[in-house]
Parts: structure tokens; sequence; C-alpha cells
């Protein structure tokens, strides 16, 4: 008779089952070790998942995965801090309010344990999001300690080297130890500035996804997906729900959609008018919409309405000659007034130039402020290329597309300018 | 007892280091997941005779009656057993071909085969 090993039933894991109970253990043990313990509560996370790893083979995949890896995190704990002065300096047990409560979480009934992770990681978010941290920092250390992102994920999504990545870790934690921050939602007083800051993080970690040229694409594609789960979460709060973080998770759920078509068979870049749009994620536009809908519900129109409104006109167009380029001209008008920024212009440019013609992109890129900045930038002279081509001036545009080779460093970038380049005769 | 196997058992011990930095999570998880599968795929052939992890730590014992008992497994050790797979195969041939599927081997695991001995013949 042969054995069948154990867990047949469990043919699967819920994919990245792992990484989103790490980002939720440590939200809920740091809540009650303290943000001094921040490591404490990363530490013996990662243990309870190494144990896992070893365990589940051979045992099967336990009935409620999420309450065995808190568990053992929380035996972990108590063993760490019976061995080591690492518990408030001195006595070196866990105390046993924070060891009843977490046993109380466990034994909870699963909808107030959803509820009480739910709230935690919401306040950790708060917490990862301090104003007093550098925003590379708050972003890091949200993949971190909420994403459940490892070290080396997070340094090879930002390119960087693992150990600054580490270090970067090091100094915001320490941060927080010596602020003694609390693990709070913000007061009402403060309440406006701090939610903008959760959201420009989010924001960064979408975008940081979204550029799709750079690095591994499912590891692109999976900060989007952190980035939009983490803005329902604090859209499902009566702190976070506001027009807003509707526009944000609009502006997110639209480019979201897009992602599937960007990238050819073989991995290489598809610009917009290149792409099937049948490849689109209908259901992802219909949520855009809603919260599109949803963002208007105040006096304030910002920059995630704005681009939320421009990715709308994309989304909404049912081919690339259909697309409403004078709408998308207007609402860049209105980002500039907002962020007189040369990239912001120069994506204004490419609208204007589909709008009314290559001839006026080109003078729409020649009355860019601060153009000079825009000068090392690759995409700059690709787009130059392109409108020069358009224009009937090949040879002009095989020199900027010279130009942007010589400055874009990532292959599918190269390939597509040197794709531009061959296109111009001589 | 009558259906006894004709193939004899051979016992896969996997011996791995303690040291190194962890994987990250989404990391442990595709690890896990290769443990998994290369187990199921066994079951799946009916070579599959059972299987257990080990704890870290246990006791060693050594001398008449364990006179001397210590915390083990070894305190210098630089490979802990964590674990053993049992399987029938015909020969060490096809067992050591089984143990080549172990996804350990890929980040340094040492996977021993030894033959079980089988009862005399009466």
């Amino acid at each position: 008779m042969p054995v069948t090993p154990h867990s047949p039933e469990v043919t699967r894991l819920v994919d990245h089952l792992f990484r989103r109970e790490a980002g939720r253990l440590v939200a809920i043990l740091t809540r009650h070790f303290g943000i001094a313990h921040l490591h404490l509560a990363e530490d013996v996370v990662q243990d309870a998942l190494v144990k896992a790893m070893q365990t589940w083979p051979f045992t099967g995949v336990p009935q409620n995965p999420s309450a065995w890896l808190l568990q053992t995190a929380k035996n972990r704990a108590l063993d760490q801090t019976r061995r080591a002065s690492v518990w408030r300096g001195k006595q070196l047990e866990l105390s046993p309010q924070v060891e009843d409560y977490l046993q109380a979480a466990l034994e909870a009934p699963a909808p107030r344990f959803e509820e009480e992770i739910r709230d935690s990681q919401l306040r950790m978010m708060f917490v990862c999001c301090h104003p007093g941290l550098p925003p590379e920092a708050q972003v890091a250390l949200t993949l971190k300690t909420l994403c459940g992102f490892g070290e080396s994920e997070i340094a090879a999504a930002f390119l960087t080297g693992e150990a600054a990545m580490t270090k970067r870790l090091v100094r915001a934690r320490q941060y927080l130890r010596e602020q003694a921050v609390a693990i709070e939602l913000p007061v009402a007083a403060e309440l406006a500035p701090r939610v903008e800051r959760v959201l420009q993080v989010l924001y960064l970690l979408f975008n940081e996804g979204y550029k799709a040229s750079r690095g591994d694409s499912l590891l692109r594609a999976d900060l989007c997906d952190e980035a939009i789960r983490l803005a329902e979460l604090l859209m499902a709060h009566p702190l976070g729900d506001r027009p807003a973080t509707h526009a944000l998770l609009a502006l997110m759920y639209f480019g979201a959609a897009r992602l599937p078509a960007r990238l050819d068979d073989t991995g290489g870049l598809l610009v917009l008018a290149e792409q099937d749009r049948g490849r689109w994620d209908r259901s992802r536009i219909g949520r855009g919409m809603r919260h599109l809908e949803l963002s208007g519900a105040g006096p304030v129109v910002g920059r995630y309405h704005l681009e939320a409104g421009i990715a709308a006109c994309h989304c909404l167009a049912l081919d690339f000659a259909a697309t409403d380029w004078q709408r998308i001209v207007g609402l860049f008008d209105q980002l500039l007034r907002l962020d007189d920024s040369p990239l912001v212009a120069l994506n204004r440019a490419v609208a204007v130039a589909q709008a009314d013609g290559p001839v006026a992109g080109l003078h729409a890129l020649a009355a860019i402020k601060g153009r000079a900045t825009l000068e090392d930038y690759h995409l700059y002279h690709a787009v130059a290329g392109q409108l020069l081509f358009d224009a009937g001036r090949a040879d002009h545009a095989a020199v900027r597309f010279r130009r942007g080779l010589e400055l874009a460093k990532l292959p599918a970038e190269r390939a597509l300018l040197e794709k531009r380049l061959r296109q111009c005769p001589g | 007892m009558t259906t006894k196997s004709k193939n004899p058992q051979f016992l896969l011990l996997f011996r791995h280091s303690p040291e190194g930095p962890d994987p990250a999570p989404e990391e442990m998880q595709k690890i896990m997941g290769r443990w998994m599968d290369w187990m199921k795929g066994m079951g799946a052939k009916g070579v599959f005779a059972g299987a257990n992890r080990l704890q870290e730590s246990g006791k060693v014992l050594r001398g008449p009656r364990g006179a001397s008992l210590t915390d083990g497994p070894f305190v210098e050790a630089k490979e802990v057993v964590g674990g053993y797979v049992m399987v029938t195969a015909a020969n060490y041939a096809q067992a050591v071909e089984l143990a080549r599927g172990c996804p350990g081997l890929e980040m340094g695991t040492i996977v021993e085969v030894r033959e079980v001995e089988p009862l005399p013949e009466m």
C-alpha cells in the first residue's frame, strides 16, 4: 500500500500567502510589542515562516495557516525575550498583558481577528509614512513591514544594493524608536496632511511598479497590486475615505488595467498606439470609473484627479485614433498649474502632438520651462525624435534617437529606440 | 502480512546548514512549493512510503545507561538533520534518481540515501 504524502487536499497555497502573512503579522505584533520592537516582530515572523517552509511539506499545511504562524511567531518572541534582554531593556519577559492579548487574538472568531489585523495594518501604514522619515525610507519601510517584501526584493525594485537598502531600513527603524512614534491613527487636527502623506507613498509605490522598463516585470506588477491593496485598506476606513483616495485608486486601477498589454510576446515594450486594447482588464477599468466618480465628491481637484482623468480618456477610447486628445491636453494644462515640472510638460507635448500634429508638439517641446533638465533624459530625446520623424525630418530625428540611445540603460528602452532609429533612412 | 512490497525501501535523509541568510517570504513559499510538489510527485508514482520533519534540538546519550546526557544533536554541528523521506525503489540507482528530484539540493541540502536492511527470507 503506497503512502500518500500529507496535505494532498491542499494542492496549492494561496499566491503570495507568505508575503501577505508577513505583512499582517508584523503589523499586529508590532502594535502589541511597541514600535521599539519592530525589529523583534520582523525577526520572529521571519522565523515562523522559515519553520513553516521546513515543516509544512512534511506535516501538511495547517487548517488555519495564519493562526499557526502567529502562534509560532509569538512562541519565538517569548523564547527570544526570555533569552536576551531585549524586552524593554530590563526584565526579559514579554509582558503578560501582551501575551494575554495575543492569545485572545488567536482565539477570537475569524471576523474579529481579521478586523484586528486590518486595524493594525492601517496604523502601521501611518507609522511607515511618518513625516519625519525621508520619502524613500517611507516606501521601503512600507514594502518591508506592510507588504512582507524581502530586503533583496526591495533593493531589486529600486535598483539599489541590498546593503544600502538594509541601512536605509535600519535608520528608519532607529528613527521611529528614538522618536517613540505611537502606533496610532492620526488625530483629527493632523489627519489631512497625514493621509496625504500616505497617498504620496502609495503613489510612489505604484509608479515604481508601473515603470515597465525596469527590472523584473512580475515583481513590478506585484508592487502595483500592493499599492492598490493598501489604498483599498485606507479607503475602507472612514479616516481614509476621501476624494483624493478615490482619485488615487482610480488612477491606479486604470494603470493596472493596461499592464497586461504593455509587453509583447518576447517581453518587448509596446507603446500605447501598439497595444492590443482587447488585453486591457475591463473589470479594473470599471473599478477605476467607480472611484473616479466617487473622487468628485469634494471641491478640490488634485493631481490624482487629473492623472486619473487622463488615464480614463485612454481607457475609454476604443482605439488609439479615437482618443480624445484635446481633453487630455486640457487636463495636462490643469496639471501643469499644480506641478510646473518639465516632466509633466513633456507628457503634455506628446498629447499636443496627437491633438494638433507633430509641429505643434515640437513647439510645445521647445516651450518647456526648464527644458535643460531634460537633456539627460532618454525619453525626452525619444519623444523629440518621434515628433521630428512624424514631421518629415528623419535626418534630425536620427540624431535625437542616437542621443536617446546614449542615455538609455535598460534593454527594453534601448530596443525601442533602436527600432525607431532603423526607420530613419541613412 | 501477505502484501509485502517486493521493492526494498530506502531512506532519504536531509541535512542542511543552519547558517546563511533567510530568503524573502515570497521565495520561501516558492521553495516550500517545490518540496510539496516533489513529495506529491512521489506519492503519485506510488513510491512514497512516509516522511517526517525532525525538530532541530534533541538529546544525545552516551555511555552506559546514558551517563552523559547532552542537548543535541551536536553542539558544533555544521549540518543538522532536518527530516527524512522513505521511498520504495527497485535498486540504488532508482532511489538515487528519486533523490535527485529533491529541491533542497539546489540550496545546499545534502541528501543521504540508505537502503533499509531487508528481513531475512524464511
